[in-house]
Formats: structure tokens, sequence, C-alpha cells
């Protein structure tokens, strides 16, 4: 059996400092005279760039996993939410975020730091309601943008312009309740660099195409966020691209996330962040998870290649187009976004069962594992019918129960027990030296 | 008296399949299946067609399990049930507006596995408070008017679109002059009644609903039920075709007067209003309809509507209830209840499964009309 080499990473650290320097610029956004926003993950970040260099956000689903992998701090903000009567099974990340604000505590240290305006998209139906109610109980000013026009391959003018429509309307407002002057060279240059940064993860997923794999699927959660927290962002894009380096150097140093990798898995969904042990569970049989439509689609941008290969977007910048406008920039912004791999199911569980098989052939998998979220609506969308898709096809899969960001929710044992029987029906078996210590 | 004058919508409601296919044979034109009643339907009958809105059958099912996982609301479930079971086996197209995540699986779902000639996903914008979506959600309509034409082979005229949207709203009308007739310290009409006429409306062809109205109207008018009222009632949440409930609640001293309901009052209270372009026209009325929560913000337009009822309909209290699972109502539950609550309606929560377990609820709306002081009729 094959010994690979491995090694930690090399921007690992950078990866920290920039991740604690976001949540503190957030934090310490009034002290330095500028503005706070939230919204969504995948709210258009570049827009609000566009006020400013000193406009900071926090985005709420990576909040709610910060706060969901301190298990003692989501057990008080879930039954805050719970105390004000929101039922159990609305989205956990939601209930986290909506419970940290009510106990005034924010997850970093301190109080929960007071937005000036909520500025959101809607595609899942908690997204427009979420900051609704953010917004009514902080009296804050709140725009959310609607991007539920269909998927990408049904995309035209009509739908794009709909997107775009609200943008530039969106803009206006941004200026009434600010009463800031909009910039549209910051605008194009968020646009800029946030297709950058998008296509560079993907480009980073790719990577993981490669026996054995650079990157598992555990060390990824902690490097997609920074795009989760603000794609738009110049030090979030240079760092993706940095990242990317490292990540090729190890694939030309056959240097490897698992030593003895020699099953390759891929999950499905937000993991429930408080149990990510499952994945170290998988590594005692060799088995290693490279990614998901999660972790590749949820910020990375993709595209079909002449040859019918999955990869990354072709930015405008590669293709040698500037932009110049700021109808422009909204055009991009909007169409980039909706091609989005994690926006198609929304609308048709096909769409998601084709992009897992094509996952499934190009990055050689052998088997799949669902995770059924009940935190996450709007990802476990479908997803019985992608097992459905995903076992007619031929590929092993295996689902388990759980939630994102409730651990009353998921039950390790469990779990553990449906790993042992999937990896017997995959003919593995734990590996008796443990992992790394040959 | 009181049975015979809505008799026919409720042997419409339980006999909806042999009505449609009565309909069939009848009428050169197929069945279509909506799912949301936000499909607007008048487009779909201009082109021949009869819309029959898809609803469940409350009855326990265990095939639904393959497709749709269980954290989804179990209504959509239970309409899917319905395809997966063959029970619209007559309806050969079926369409989707959109609206909720979980009723769009219970579509897609059916779309995999139960046969169909045509299938249709319109992309009806959830920001209805944007002036953008109006001439978006109108070039959407052009599209499924198109793709009608295409699979029917015929065209839907200027003249049959103008013919449906008149019988439409005429059928809007007439169900709100009955409604009118809950306003009074006497209502005329009783929930249970009110549910059959609304909810046989989404299987009947709005002729022959639009005649049997007309047929009972004038009687209605002069009618006095021989029970009492007892205590005023509004039933606010997401969908509910649950007559058993009502009929519960109504016997134990209380009178449904109103609802906020898409299977209720949301389904007709605004009219199509004739401004210029026709399907324009259309799509503005389904985007001011009185919202869904998935629809309704920014600003809360829902809120303000649902008290403007309670106030008009007298209303003493509001059962607030809902799909276990529907995050669209769930994520108004809370402030609702305190804008209720701030307007001094007291509310009582109860959460719907596909089959209501009548025996504890019955407990807790007596208990919550000993509250709202209606004991003495006992
Ligand atoms: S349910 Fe899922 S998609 Fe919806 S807001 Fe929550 S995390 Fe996002
Ligand atoms: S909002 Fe809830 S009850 Fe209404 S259609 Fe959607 S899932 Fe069903």
């Amino acid at each position: 059996m094959p010994e690979y080499k491995t090694e930690p990473l090399k921007c690992w650290p950078k990866a920290k400092e920039l991740r604690q320097k976001y949540y503190l610029d957030y934090q310490e956004a009034h002290d330095k005279k500028g503005l706070r926003w939230t919204g969504g993950a995948w709210a258009f970040d570049a827009i609000p760039a566009g006020l400013g260099r000193d406009v900071y956000n926090i985005t709420g689903e990576p909040y709610g996993a910060s706060i969901a992998f301190d298990k003692k701090l989501s057990m008080e903000c879930l039954e805050a939410a719970e105390a004000k009567g929101w039922a159990r099974d609305l989205c956990s990340y939601m209930r986290n975020y909506w419970g940290s604000m009510y106990l005034n505590k924010y997850a970093f240290g301190g109080e929960y730091p007071k937005p000036d305006f909520c500025f959101q998209d809607h595609i899942c139906c908690s997204h427009g309601k979420w900051y609704q109610h953010v917004a009514e109980y902080k009296d804050i000013p709140y725009f959310c943008i609607d991007v539920s026009v269909g998927p990408y391959k049904d995309l035209d003018e009509n739908r794009l312009m709909f997107v775009v429509n609200q943008m530039h309307e969106s803009i206006e407002w941004l200026e009434k309740i600010t009463g800031r002057k909009y910039q549209d060279e910051l605008l194009i240059e968020a646009v800029e660099n946030e297709v950058r940064s998008t296509s560079t993860w993907a480009e980073i997923c790719c990577l993981n195409m490669n026996r054995p794999a650079p990157l598992d699927e555990k060390t990824m959660y902690s490097l997609y966020v920074h795009g989760t927290l603000a794609k738009h962002s110049g030090e979030m894009a240079d760092f993706y691209e940095e990242l990317r380096d490292e990540v090729k150097y190890r694939v030309d140093n056959h240097i490897a996330a698992l030593p003895n990798e020699r099953c390759r898995l891929m999950s499905d969904t937000q993991p429930p962040w408080g149990f990510l042990e499952v994945f170290r569970y998988l590594e005692q049989f060799g088995a290693i998870s490279v990614g998901s439509l999660y972790t590749f689609g949820l910020i990375g941008i993709w595209e079909t290649k002449p040859d019918g290969t999955w990869g990354p977007r072709t930015t405008p910048m590669q293709k040698g187009e500037s932009i110049t406008t700021r109808d422009q920039a909204l055009r991009v912004l909007a169409d980039w976004n909706l091609s989005k791999p994690e926006w198609q199911h929304f609308y048709d569980p096909n769409l998601k069962t084709e992009m897992m098989l094509q996952i499934a052939k190009q990055w050689q998998l052998d088997g799949v594992m669902l995770h059924l979220n009940r935190g996450c609506e709007g990802l476990s969308c479908g997803i019985m019918e992608n097992r459905l898709g995903i076992a007619k096809a031929g590929i092993p899969v295996m689902t388990f129960e759980g939630n994102m960001g409730d651990e009353r929710e998921f039950d390790e044992k469990r779990v553990m027990t449906r790993i042992d029987s999937f990896m017997e029906t995959l003919d593995m078996e734990i590996l008796e030296t443990p992992v790394g210590k040959a | 008296m009181r049975r015979l004058m809505f008799d026919k919508f409720h042997e419409w409601y339980e006999k909806r399949h042999d009505y449609a296919r009565d309909w069939l044979a009848k009428n050169d034109g197929e069945v279509v299946g909506c799912f949301c009643s936000y499909v607007p339907e008048e487009i779909l009958y201009a082109g021949g067609m009869l819309p029959v809105r898809m609803l469940g059958s409350h009855e326990p099912q265990d095939v639904t399990e393959p497709h749709i996982f269980g954290m989804y609301c179990p209504f959509c479930r239970d309409v899917l049930a319905q395809g997966l079971k063959g029970r619209y086996d007559y309806m050969k197209g079926i369409v989707l507006s959109q609206s909720c995540l979980h009723l769009r699986q219970a579509f897609t779902s059916w779309n995999n596995h139960v046969p169909v000639d045509f299938s249709f996903y319109l992309y009806m914008p959830n920001k209805v408070q944007t002036e953008h979506a109006r001439p978006y959600y109108a070039a959407e309509l052009i599209k499924i008017k198109g793709a009608l034409e295409k699979w029917s082979g015929k065209s839907i005229t200027d003249e049959s679109l103008e013919a449906a949207v008149e019988l439409y709203n005429e059928n809007r009308r007439l169900m709100h002059e009955v409604y009118d007739l809950r306003k009074g310290p006497d209502p005329k009409v009783t929930g249970l009644e009110a549910m059959h006429m609304v909810a046989s409306s989404f299987f009947v062809d709005k002729k022959d609903h639009n005649a049997e109205l007309k047929r009972i109207l004038p009687e209605l008018k002069s009618r006095t039920l021989d029970r009492e009222t007892g205590g005023r009632l509004m039933i606010v949440g997401s969908e509910n075709d649950d007559t058993e409930f009502i009929a519960m609640v109504e016997s134990v001293g209380a009178t449904v007067v109103v609802d906020d309901h898409c299977t209720g009052s949301r389904y007709f209270w605004n009219l199509t209003e004739r401004n210029g372009d026709l399907l324009q026209d259309i799509a503005n009325r389904y985007l001011d309809r009185p919202p869904c929560p998935t629809k309704d913000w920014e600003e809360r337009r829902r809120f303000p509507h649902i008290l403007q009822l309670a106030k008009d309909f007298g209303v003493d209290g509001v059962i607030l209830i809902q799909q276990k699972f529907c995050d669209p109502h769930e994520c108004d539950m809370v402030p609702l209840k305190e804008t209720l609550k701030e307007a001094g309606y007291p509310t009582l929560f109860l959460e719907f499964d596909v089959t209501v377990p009548i025996g504890p609820m019955r407990i807790r709306v007596e208990a919550f009309l000993e509250m709202l002081g209606v004991e003495e009729l006992f």
C-alpha cells in the first residue's frame, strides 16, 4: 500500500490570521468611523464595497458555523432563539445568529456589534426572512436582492435583468441610507476580485483530482470559508492565489493530505460543524473525502470546458475583457453568481445529480456520503432524488442524518456505525497502522 | 336548509377526481395540475385547460420517503403522494409557480416519477415588492403562454384571455360576497362551508363554480343559521384544507369568520385590475396578492392585511396554524403573534401534520375559547 509524504500547509497561519482579522475589523469598524453591514454568505458583497474602503461586513452562515463549532455557546444561542418562540427546525445558522444577537454576545468576544444595515440576497426560503427579523430587531434598514430566476442553463436577458435592475436599485438605496456617494471604481475592483477569488478556488479544488489528494475536505472547510466571508476582497483573492500555488507545489511533490489514501469519497451539504471528527474517523480506513459540490461550488465558480470536463470559470479579465462601467460590473456580477453550482439544484435536483456524477467521475471517487442536513433546507432540497440518481449511476452512496449547527440532532455513534457498514460495502477495513505512524 | 346550500361545493371537494374525469369527457382540453396558488390559472383556462390545484389527501402514506427528506412540510409530501399513488392518472400537465422550496420538491419529484406530457416551472419572483418584478414576471407569463400553446396546438387569443380574466374575477367577486356575509353579528356562513367553497373552486371549472355561487347567494343573504355564533375566530397560517379540524372548532362553541390562507381568502382576495396589457395586468394581480410569507419582505405587507381582516370581521381570537416544518410560515410566526397580541387579539398556535390529532387539538381549542370568555355557551 502506498505511503505518501504529508506536511502542514504553509499558508495555514495566514488563513487563520485573515479570518481573525475579518471578524475583528467588523467589530472595530465604528472605531474607525467605518460602516458595518450584515447579510448572507451569498449576498453581493461587491456592491456595498462601492461605499468606501472602510465598509466591513459579517456573513451570517459562516458566523452561525463559528458558533456551532463552540458547542457551549451554540447551545446558549439556540436556546435563546427557542425562548423567543422560533421553531427548532428552522435554519440552524439563522437560529445561532439570532441567538447571538438576542444574547448580545459576539462569538469572537464582546457584544454583538450592531450593524448599520442588512444587505442580503434571496434564493432559499429563509434568506429574505432572516434579515427581515435582524433589521426589525435592530431597527436598521434592509435591502434584499431576489436571485430566484431559475437555473443558469435557462438564463436569458429578462431573468438576468431582473437581478441587474435590483442591483442598480440597491446602489441608489445604499446612497440614500448611508448618505455616501457611491464609487463605481471600487465596485469594479470588487467585482474583479470576486471573479478572481471564486475562479481561483475552483482551480484549487481541481488540484484535488490528483492522487494522492493534496487537500482533504476537513482542511478545505477552513479554506473555502474566506470566500464566504468576503469573496470581493483583494486580500482574499490574493490569498487564494497563494494557496493555489502551494497546493500545486504539493501536487508536484506528491505531498498528500492523507498518507495512506486508498479510498476517495465526497460528502454533501454542510457538515455537522461540532463533529468534524467524522472525517478523522474515515481516515482510519484510509478513506479521504476530497471535497463535495458544497465545498467546490458554494463559492467556487465553474464552467464546462470544451472537452466536457468541469473546470474553473474563465474570468472576464482572462478573456481580455475590461469592466469600465457600473452597469457592466453589475451584469458580470449577476451572470457570474447565477452560474454558481450550489444555486442550480434549488430548481431541479437532477442538475445537482449531474454535477455530483461529474465530480465522481473526474475526481475518481469510490463513494458518496450524503449528509441529510436538518439544519439547512436550502442545500438539502432534492437530496433524496440525488441519492436515487447517484445509486442509479452505480456509485455507492450512503446517507446520514444530522444538523450543521444544532448538535442535538446529530447522533455521532449512529453515524460512525453507518460509516462502518458503508466501508464494509466498499470492502474497506480499519487499517492496522494508525494514520501517519508507519 | 344549511346543508343543501353548500352541498354542491362539499361534493365537488370530496369528488374532485370524478369531476375532473367528467370534465375531460365533456371538453376538448386537458387537466393541468397547479402546484401552489400562485399559478396564473387564467392563462391555462384561456388555453382550454382545466387548472386543478394540487392538495393532499390527509391520509398517512409511506410512498414519498425515497423522494423527499422528512424535514420538509407534510403538505408537500402529501401532494407528491397523490401523484405517486396514481390518483391523478388522468392529468397530463403540471405547472409550478415558484414559491417555497418544499412544494418545489413535490413538483420536481412528480416530474421525475409520474408520467406527464407537459411540465412547466414558472419562475415567479419572490421579491414581489420591487417594481422590477412587474416586467420580469409579465415576460415569464409570455413564456408559459407560449409553452401551453405549443403543447396544446391551440393559440391563446386575446379574446379567450379577456374572457378567462373576467370569469376568474367574477369568481373572486362572488366569493368575496359570500365572505362579506360573515362580517355581521350572525355570520350566514360557517367556516367549514367557506372552506368547502374556496377549496372546491380549485378543482371546478369556474363557469360551474360561478353558477353555483350565483344560485346560493340570493338565499344566503336572508339566511339565519340555526346555531350560536360563539367565539368569532380567524385562522391564519400555511396551507390548510383540514375540514375535520374546522368542523371540530365549530362544534365547540365558535365560528370561523375569516382566514388568511392560500387555501382561503388569499386565493381570491384581489382582482385582476385592467390597466392595459393583459398579461401585465395578470402578472400584477399575482404580485399584489395578499402575500405568502415567502414573498413578504423586506417590508411586511402581510401583517397589516391580517389586522385589517381581524377588524373587518370582528374577530375575538386567532388560531395560528402551521404545517410542521413550513419554514416560510415559521419565519413569520413569532412576529405575527406579537403583532396580533399588540393589537389585542389573543392567539392559539397549532402545528399540523398530514392527519389532524383531533382529540388533543379539541382540548386546546376549548381552553382557548374559555380564555376568550365564550365558555357560557356550553
Ligand atoms: S437553510 Fe441553508 S440555504 Fe437557507 S439560509 Fe439557512 S444555510 Fe442558507
Ligand atoms: S409555504 Fe409551507 S404550506 Fe405553503 S406551500 Fe410552502 S411548504 Fe407548503
